[in-house]
């Protein structure tokens, strides 16, 4: 597992699965795609990186707890739920904003923060699982 | 553009979506869950950080508290409804709360509160660092959510969440006894919670809705062999999860593993999620299932009811002796079910209230036993009346209440269930209720007598007092003590002035025994539904 190829091709693979992830995220709502699978790329691509080069560098890199990125998809999930209480809808009542940017029409939504919700704590749980997984045992 | 077609548009989709406004006040039954999930996701961010965790977590379920009262309230009135993403209801998923569901979540509330307090005395910061109040709130989240649901897939969800943060709190600690009551826990949990699953494919596939409102109208005109059959599976899933007797052997193998405070919160909660899914499914959403059923839920009570007592007799483990009569207070609910007449389904809502705050009351009482003599065994305990005379009340106290003795309100609802016993002429259940409270009384007693009453240690000379008895710290005084004596306490005044939960127990029953306000309440059309359901099941129908 640990060969020179591998170390090597790791960091970039693990960028471009990053990238590939938020790709995926953002093109979940009418596409194939969404938050789930993509903090599944997303949490393979760390996972990756933490075989090629080592836990701790992993965790070094991602600066937060996995686990309290995965808290903070919950509260965002759950916020993006709130956000109807404004509008005299049920709770989780999508709300959409839809503008005009340089020629091209942009439609932020509240599913859309509720995906990224999904993405953190799909992401967070998975990575969390997969370092302690490959941490040398104690 | 794709976001023409998915920009909200009441005039385009009529059929589809709900046009009135929400009330802001409708949101108290979708806060209790939403409040416990964002607060418990807060508490897993800052799960590392030495202080703050605790009254974020206390403040948090005061809120649930409040909105549960305020639930509770408008319940009073009829029940309550919220479809979510206003999807109408047999596709929006539902929180529909009536008087029971308001009331249990209640339960499930304060108990947590005064648990949250307790384990303020014997929280190690190791626990504290493993996220223990992020795991309370969360399996509160999940308690409240099967309480409020009204869809019965989103039941299974919120099952899955409590189980979830059940396992992480049941082995919280990390010591060998309490992997191994994990692993026995854990098992017949998953293997309930299966037999849920299958059983809510063949309904899904039967009535082809997942809605209760829904399943209450469909239920009624679907052919009554598949339903018998789901009937069945439904009651052994949940009576695995609600301990009922011939499925009952994992609760005491467990439930003492964990810490007191973690036990307490386990034998106040899950047991009666499983309880209160049966009153809803057998007597709500499939009325005649419970008929059918009645002679298995007379067997399966009456051994519940007599079977718990004695194992209770057996045990020199304080908590796991208290594990029997969790099972015993089990086996009451199931003898409100069946009965089945309102009086009777009465006397098992309330009996299932009193039982969520009288066991949690229990466990933490044996928590500052243990903590006292130092010992988990009764035989070695011996003499505690000397050191701690109001623990020997307390625990007296729940000993009436568990066996449905005054002046507790565990009383009442053994009163209803032998006059429902009475009325319907089930003189076997009238039998098992009584026997029970007899059995009971004489095991909780063996108890006391075991711990407070004799001098010493078993094996050492009578006139010989204990001396490995330590009195309570000041923090164990402050923290665990008082809050638990209050709860004891208001056990006590339920008990001395029953009225207003004798009056919430019987819309309760009513709520349940006649589910058309709780179908309305949906949004949903009684009859033209039916009409519907029937059609399609006689189109399904014809092939045969």
């Amino acid at each position: 597992m640990n060969t020179v190829i591998f170390r090597t091709i790791a960091p970039t693979l693990a960028a471009i699965m990053l990238v590939f992830s938020i790709f995926v995220l953002l093109r979940g709502h009418n596409e194939p795609g969404g938050g789930f699978i993509g903090g599944l790329i997303a949490a393979s691509a760390v996972a990756i990186y933490g075989i090629g080069a080592s836990v701790t560098e992993v965790r070094r890199a991602i600066r937060l707890d996995p686990l309290s990125i995965a808290g903070v998809g919950v509260v965002l999930a759950g916020a993006s739920g709130l956000v109807s209480a404004f509008f005299d809808v049920p709770f989780m009542t999508s709300q959409w904003l839809a503008f005009e940017f340089a020629d091209s029409e942009v439609v932020l939504s509240t599913p859309m923060i509720f995906d990224i919700g999904v993405y953190l704590v799909v992401f967070g749980t998975i990575s969390a699982v997969a370092l302690a997984l490959e941490e040398p045992e104690q | 553009m794709a976001s023409q077609t998915q920009a909200p548009d009441p005039g385009a989709l009529p059929a589809a979506m709900i046009e009135h406004a929400t009330a802001m006040a409708d949101w108290v039954v979708i806060l209790p869950v939403v409040l416990c999930l964002i607060g418990g996701a807060l508490l897993l961010i800052m799960r590392k950080s030495r202080i703050g965790q605790a009254g974020l977590a206390i403040l948090v379920t005061i809120g649930v508290i409040a909105s549960d009262i305020a639930l509770l309230m408008r319940t009073l009135d009829g029940p309550v409804s919220m479809t979510m993403g206003k999807w109408l209801p047999p596709f929006g998923i539902a929180f529909t709360a009536d008087v029971l569901s308001a009331g249990f979540a209640l339960a499930a509330a304060v108990a947590t509160l005064v648990v949250l307090f307790y384990t303020q005395a014997e929280l190690q910061l190791r626990e504290v660092r493993h996220g223990f109040h992020a795991l309370v709130l969360l399996m509160l989240a999940g308690v409240s959510g099967a309480f409020l649901t009204g869809d019965i897939f989103n039941l299974y969800v919120w099952f899955e969440v409590m189980l979830i943060a059940s396992f992480g709190l049941m082995i919280m600690g990390g010591r060998k006894i309490q992997l191994d009551a994990a692993v026995k826990y854990g098992f017949l949990n998953f293997l309930a919670t299966t037999f849920f699953l299958v059983a809510l494919g063949y309904l899904y596939g039967l009535v082809g809705t997942l809605n209760m409102a829904d399943i209450v109208t469909a239920a009624a005109v679907a052919p009554k062999v598949p339903m018998a059959a789901i009937a069945s599976l439904m009651l052994l899933a949940f009576g695995m999860k609600a301990a009922a007797f011939p499925v009952n052997a994992w609760l005491p193998a467990s439930y003492h593993a964990p810490d007191p405070g973690v036990s307490a919160l386990f034998a106040g909660l899950l047991t009666k999620v499983g309880a209160y899914t049966l009153l809803r499914i057998l007597v709500a959403l499939m009325p005649g299932t419970r008929d059918w059923l009645g002679p298995v839920l007379v067997v399966v009570a009456t051994t519940t009811l007599i079977i718990a007592p004695l194992g209770a007799l057996a045990q020199t483990n304080l908590r796991r002796a208290l594990g029997f009569f969790v099972i015993g207070g089990i086996g009451a609910i199931l003898a409100g079910l069946a009965i089945g007449t309102p009086t009777g389904i009465q006397g098992g809502a309330i009996y299932a209230f009193n039982s969520m705050l009288v066991m949690t009351a229990f466990y933490l009482v044996a928590g500052l036993v243990e903590r006292v003599t130092g010992e988990m065994d009764t035989r070695q305990m011996g003499g505690l009346y000397a050191v701690n005379s109001p623990l020997s009340i307390a625990f007296l106290v729940l000993v009436f209440a568990a066996a449905g003795l005054p002046p507790s309100l565990a009383f009442w609802p053994k009163l209803l269930l032998v006059e429902g016993s009475v009325a319907s002429g089930q003189y076997w259940v009238l039998a098992a209720v009584l026997i029970n409270s007899i059995l009971t009384s004489i095991a909780g007693s063996r108890l006391w007598a075991h711990i407070f009453w004799r001098q010493g240690r078993a094996g050492t000379h009578s006139e010989q007092p204990n001396d490995r008895l330590r009195p309570l710290s000041p923090t164990y005084r402050g923290f665990a003590a008082v809050p638990t004596g209050a709860l004891v306490l208001a056990i006590v005044l339920l008990g001395l002035w029953p009225n207003p939960v004798f009056e919430a127990g019987r819309l309760a029953a009513t709520g349940l025994v006649d589910p058309v306000p709780y179908v309305a309440a949906t949004g949903l059309a009684p009859a033209n539904d039916a009409a519907q359901g029937g059609a399609a099941m006689a189109s399904e129908e014809t092939p045969r």
